[in-house]
């Protein structure tokens, strides 16, 4: 039962096959049980899921009101404020803090009778692409426990592809969704920027965080997106635009659709079973009856080096509020510089700490035209590049990752490897395009390969149609993890 | 543009982080060599192109001024490490 899809399990609660009480308690069982080898949780909430179960049995049993998340275990990244249930976004920094009130995607999932079961490890501050910078624990990727199961929401795409949850929700600031998922073999979803309100998502990059779901497969990405998608008051960046039924739209076809592959994605030395696989994805695309047009996004390459400019610059201001005073660590001080000082210094990990260091730095004084102001105006060239793209194409195709899973510690001693992770990833945020990625192979040693398809703004239900299509053509997202070591 | 140690330091100082000389030197060269890796934005010619700050066209977003209910003062005090009388209290400023 907890091998199933959302669209298959909420037919059962609905058929009254099985009840939420069930369903949750047998989930929140093969969680536990599972959880020793995966490590996707930072805290789970048993007591609080079993609640909201009986209440969303009460909802099934007056058929009033019922949505397709009703009775549905699902999971939380541990940097969407959840009120009374602690968010440490894997900090220590963060270690006690209880938030007063829900995030806005977190209080839809509840009004929808979704069963929260837990709050899942990522990166501290969403700041990695392997998890292994939080300050609580590895999270192992389910398809070999010896490799990492990328980052930053590592937890979140663990999880569902473990069965310990039937989806999560993320968060991508420069590839947190669609890396993970790629990694895991599930389907991700970064939405355009404002289309999903921020409210209650603690801060990396405020221009270019965005939040998400993990699913299993296609549909229950649409479903997701139909819960928490629209505009929001509390947000004054989120999109006050309608927003399609995004379950009605993924099912039309893609005769005719016109598909961008830029040669910028596919460079000399990429991996090459991520190639062959990505290629052989492309020619299924063109077989389902779309077209294939070649792209040219000839400043993408820069996107990783404006990106690690432009996310460090916002991280060191976003980050300036944990100074020890309205929440989280204090640390004792003679005067209130040298206790800021120390709580900050034992309370933010190192990769943490290398990236406010590198904000202050590209926007301190005699530095930031050289860095923070030419990044933006790269940003702009590589905006401008996209949109041109966009006048012949309806979907850009590339690889989600540069190469599967890798290993625990591969990347850890040199923070620019790790980086160079994002490469595929970044320019989408920069852009504030939607980006899904898909699984579409899988290495000779058993590790998930995804494809990255990125869409116009604000037209994620092209990217679920083209999604949907070639998943309903091939086996991969019916593929499941073995949780085995090498 | 080489990254000194002691750029780091004033770096840590304005960032409010305490750190040791053995973090000095770490940062020192990791963060140097982000900034080599950085430097190639200078290969692309960005005479006249406008900075963009933000992906949306947003301007700012106004609501009409009218009061609506928000946490109490004890919701708001209650993650304070250290709280007295309604107020946070922090170590001596002056």
């Amino acid at each position: 039962m907890l091998e199933k899809t959302i669209h298959e399990v909420s037919a059962d609660l609905k058929a009254k096959k099985v009840s939420s009480a069930e369903l949750t308690k047998a989930a929140m069982d093969y969680l536990e049980e599972v959880e020793p080898k995966v490590q996707a949780f930072i805290t789970i909430t048993r007591d609080e899921a079993l609640k909201q179960a009986a209440e969303a049995d009460k909802r099934l049993a007056s058929g009033k009101d019922i949505t397709p998340l009703t009775g549905v275990p699902v999971a939380i990244k541990d940097l969407l404020c959840t009120k009374g249930i602690r968010t440490t976004c894997a900090s220590r920094m963060l270690e006690n803090f209880k938030p007063p009130y829900n995030a806005t995607v977190v209080e839809r999932l509840y009004q929808a009778g979704a069963v929260s079961v837990g709050k899942t490890n990522m990166d501290e501050f969403a700041m990695g692409s392997s998890t292994e910078t939080s300050f609580y624990k590895k999270t192992k990727n389910p398809w070999n426990l010896n490799c990492v199961p990328g980052g930053s929401s590592g937890g979140s795409a663990a999880s569902v592809s473990a069965d310990q949850a039937f989806a999560s929700l993320g968060s991508d600031t420069g590839g947190s969704i669609r890396q993970p998922a790629a990694l895991c073999g599930i389907v991700g979803l970064k939405p355009t920027y404002g289309r999903v309100s921020r409210y209650g998502l603690i801060a990396f990059a405020s221009s270019l965080d965005q939040i998400g779901p993990f699913s299993k497969d296609v549909e229950d990405c649409a479903i997701m997106m139909n819960t928490i998608a629209g505009h929001d008051p509390n947000d004054s960046t989120s999109a006050n635009l309608p927003v399609p039924d995004y379950v009605a739209e993924m099912k039309k076809s893609i005769r005719g659709l016109r598909i961008g592959i830029p040669k910028e994605f596919f460079p000399e030395g990429l991996n090459r079973e991520v190639s062959v696989a990505v290629k052989d994805a492309i020619a299924k695309l063109q077989s389902l009856g779309a077209e294939i047009v070649e792209v040219s996004l000839p400043a993408s390459p820069y996107g990783l080096a404006a990106y690690y400019v432009l996310a460090p610059c916002e991280a060191s201001s976003n980050l300036a509020r944990y100074d020890g005073v309205r929440y989280g660590l204090r640390e004792t001080g003679e005067n209130i510089v040298e206790m800021y000082s120390k709580t900050r210094a034992a309370g933010f990990g190192s990769e943490v700490k290398r990236r406010i260091m590198l904000g202050t730095y590209a926007l301190s004084s005699g530095y930031y035209d050289a860095y923070y102001l030419k990044a933006l105006k790269v940003r702009r060239l590589i905006k401008n590049d996209y949109d041109k793209a966009f006048e012949k194409v309806d979907v850009i195709a590339t690889p989600t990752a540069p190469n599967p899973a890798f290993r625990f510690g591969e990347k850890t001693g040199d923070p620019l490897s790790m980086y160079l992770e994002d490469v595929f990833t970044v320019s989408i945020n920069i852009t504030g395009l939607p980006g899904l990625s898909i699984p579409c192979g899988m290495s000779k040693s058993e590790l998930p390969i995804g494809l990255q398809l990125i869409g116009k703004a604000f037209d994620e239900a092209t990217l679920l149609r083209t999604a949907y299509a070639y998943e309903q053509a091939t086996p991969w997202h019916k593929q499941k993890p073995s949780l085995r070591e090498d | 543009m080489a990254l000194s140690e002691k750029d780091v330091q004033y770096v840590a100082k304005l960032a409010r982080l305490e750190v040791t000389d053995q973090e000095v030197g770490k940062y020192t060269q990791q963060l140097a060599n982000i900034l080599d890796y950085v430097e190639q934005l200078n290969k692309l010619d960005t005479t006249n192109v406008e900075p963009l700050t933000h992906p949306l066209d947003v301007k700012n977003v106004f609501r009409p001024d009218v009061v609506k209910p928000s946490l109490t003062q004890r919701e708001v005090l209650s993650n304070g490490p250290e709280v007295q009388s309604g107020h946070f209290k922090v170590p001596k400023i002056m």
